[in-house]
C-alpha cells in the first residue's frame, strides 16, 4: 500500500509528466488558453493513459516476457496504443454517447501524444506490476490535469499583461511553464 | 548547387528543424542538459533519420496510401529498436543518459514528418540525404543548446572546466526549469528576427506565435490540430448558451 502511495505521489508531484518529464508538451501549449478546454483534455487524458497503462503492462507481462521478446516494447507499444485509441474512440461514440460529447474531440489528439508511450515504457523499466502500472498511469494523467489546468488558469490572466513585443505568445507561456516547474521543486522532498 | 549538398544546407541552415521550425521539441528540451548528451541525442536520431527516409523512399511504390503513417511508424520503431540495442552493445554511458528518450525517438515529430513530406514522394539517395541533413542540422542544434545550458549551469563544455572557479555555476539551466526558459528565448529571438524582416509573427502559421508555424510538417499541425479543437468547443458552448 504505501509503496503505491509513493507511486502515485511521485508520478503526480515530484515527476510531473510535462514539467519535469517534457511528455505532452504538445497538448499542454496547445490545449491550454481557456481552463474549460484545459480541464477536457486533461480528462481524456487521464482516461485514455488508464486504460493504455493497464492495457500494455498486461501485454508486456503476459506476451512479451512469456515468449522472451522484450525487445519488441516499443513497436507492440506504439501499435497497441494507436489501435487503442481508435478502438476507445468508437466505443464511447456508440455506448456511452455523454462521454463521447465531452470527451471525443480531444481523443484523436492523443494517439500521438507521447505521454502515452512514455508512461508504458516508464511501466517497463521501473518493473511495475500490473497494479502499479494502472496507478502510475492514473496519477501520471493526474499531473499533467494538474499541469494544465493550472497554466490555462495563468494564461487567462496573463492575456492583460503588458509584455515585451517578442515574448508574445508562445515565449511567455514557455516562461511561465519554466516558473511552474520551479514551484514544482518544493514537492521534491515528499518522496 | 549539386542538389545532393542542397538537401544537406537546405536541413542545416534553411530549414533547421529546431531553430527554424521548431520541431520536435520533447527530446530537445529533456536531454539538452549537457553538450554531451545534445550531441549524443542528435546522432542516434541522425542514423534513424537516415535508415527510415532511404526504406520508406524504397517502399513508397508499395506501401498503400491509406495505410501509410501505420506502416512509416512500424518502420520507424524497428529502426529505432535496432539502435536502442547497438547504444546498449557500444555506448552504455550515453544510453543510460537518455533512457526513456531514446525509445520516445519513434513519436519525434522530425522523423514521421520527413517521411511524409519527403522521402515519400522523391527517390532513395536524394531521401537519405536530406535525413542526413536534416540529421545534422537537429545534431547541431541540440549541440549548441546542451553547451549553452551546460556552460551556465556548470561552467564547463563538453566535461572541460571553461569558466574560472570562481564563477558560480547557475544550477537551474541544467534542469527542467532552464529548458524552457532556453525555448522560449529561441522562439522571442527568432520573432523579433521575424518582425524585422517585416514578417509578422503568426503571419502564414496560427495565432499562438512560431511554435505552430511549422505548416505541413507533423509538430505543427498537432498544435494547431489542438488549438482548433480548443476554439471549436469553446465556440459550441457559447452558441448553446446564446
Amino acid at each position: 500500500m504505501t509503496n503505491l502511495l509513493i507511486i502515485a505521489v511521485s508520478a503526480a508531484l515530484v515527476n510531473n509528466v510535462v514539467l519535469s518529464q517534457f511528455l505532452g508538451l504538445c497538448p499542454f501549449l496547445g490545449v491550454s488558453k481557456k481552463t474549460e478546454t484545459a480541464a477536457g483534455m486533461g480528462a481524456a487524458v487521464t482516461f485514455v493513459l488508464t486504460i493504455s497503462s493497464f492495457i500494455t503492462s498486461i501485454i508486456y507481462n503476459q506476451v512479451l516476457v512469456r515468449f522472451h521478446i522484450e525487445y519488441l516494447n516499443t513497436i507492440v507499444f506504439i501499435l497497441v496504443i494507436a489501435a487503442l485509441v481508435q478502438f476507445v474512440e468508437m466505443f464511447l461514440k456508440k455506448s456511452i454517447p455523454s462521454l463521447y460529447k465531452s470527451l471525443g474531440v480531444y481523443l484523436p489528439l492523443i494517439t500521438t501524444n507521447c505521454a502515452v508511450l512514455g508512461v508504458a515504457l516508464i511501466n517497463v523499466q521501473k518493473g511495475y506490476t500490473i497494479l502499479e502500472s494502472v496507478v502510475n498511469g492514473l496519477f501520471t494523467s493526474i499531473g499533467f490535469l494538474i499541469a494544465i489546468v493550472i497554466m490555462a488558469g495563468l494564461r487567462e490572466k496573463i492575456e492583460g499583461n503588458d509584455i515585451p513585443e517578442s515574448f508574445k505568445g508562445m515565449p511567455i507561456v514557455l516562461i511561465t511553464a519554466g516558473l511552474m516547474s520551479i514551484a514544482f521543486f518544493g514537492f521534491a522532498g515528499l518522496v | 548547387m549539386n542538389k545532393y549538398l542542397e538537401r544537406l544546407y537546405n536541413g542545416i541552415i534553411k530549414e533547421n528543424p529546431t531553430f527554424v521550425l521548431i520541431l520536435g521539441m520533447c527530446p530537445t528540451l529533456a536531454v539538452t542538459t549537457s553538450a554531451i548528451n545534445g550531441a549524443g541525442m542528435g546522432l542516434t536520431t541522425t542514423a534513424v533519420l537516415i535508415m527510415s527516409n532511404l526504406i520508406i523512399s524504397l517502399l513508397r511504390k508499395i506501401i498503400p496510401e491509406r495505410v501509410r503513417v501505420p506502416a512509416y511508424i512500424v518502420i520507424v520503431a524497428s529502426l529505432v529498436t535496432v539502435v536502442q540495442f547497438l547504444l546498449e552493445g557500444f555506448v552504455p554511458s550515453l544510453n543510460e543518459s537518455l533512457g526513456i528518450y531514446i525509445p520516445l525517438i519513434v513519436v519525434n515529430c522530425i522523423i514521421l514528418g520527413r517521411a511524409e513530406s519527403y522521402a515519400s514522394k522523391n527517390p532513395p539517395v536524394l531521401s537519405a540525404f536530406d535525413g542526413l541533413g536534416m540529421g545534422l542540422g537537429f545534431t547541431v542544434a541540440l549541440t549548441l543548446l546542451g553547451a549553452f545550458r551546460e556552460l551556465i549551469g556548470a561552467g564547463t563544455i563538453f566535461d572541460m572546466q571553461l569558466l574560472p572557479a570562481s564563477y558560480e555555476p547557475v544550477t537551474i539551466m541544467i534542469l527542467a526549469p532552464g529548458a524552457f526558459f532556453v525555448l522560449a528565448c529561441l522562439i522571442a529571438v527568432q520573432n523579433r528576427l521575424k518582425r524585422k524582416k517585416g514578417i509578422k509573427p503568426g503571419a502564414g502559421c496560427s495565432k499562438e506565435g512560431c511554435a505552430g508555424c511549422v505548416n505541413t510538417l507533423c509538430g505543427g499541425r498537432h498544435l494547431m490540430e489542438a488549438q482548433a479543437v480548443a476554439d471549436a468547443v469553446l465556440k459550441n458552448k457559447e452558441e448553446s448558451r446564446a
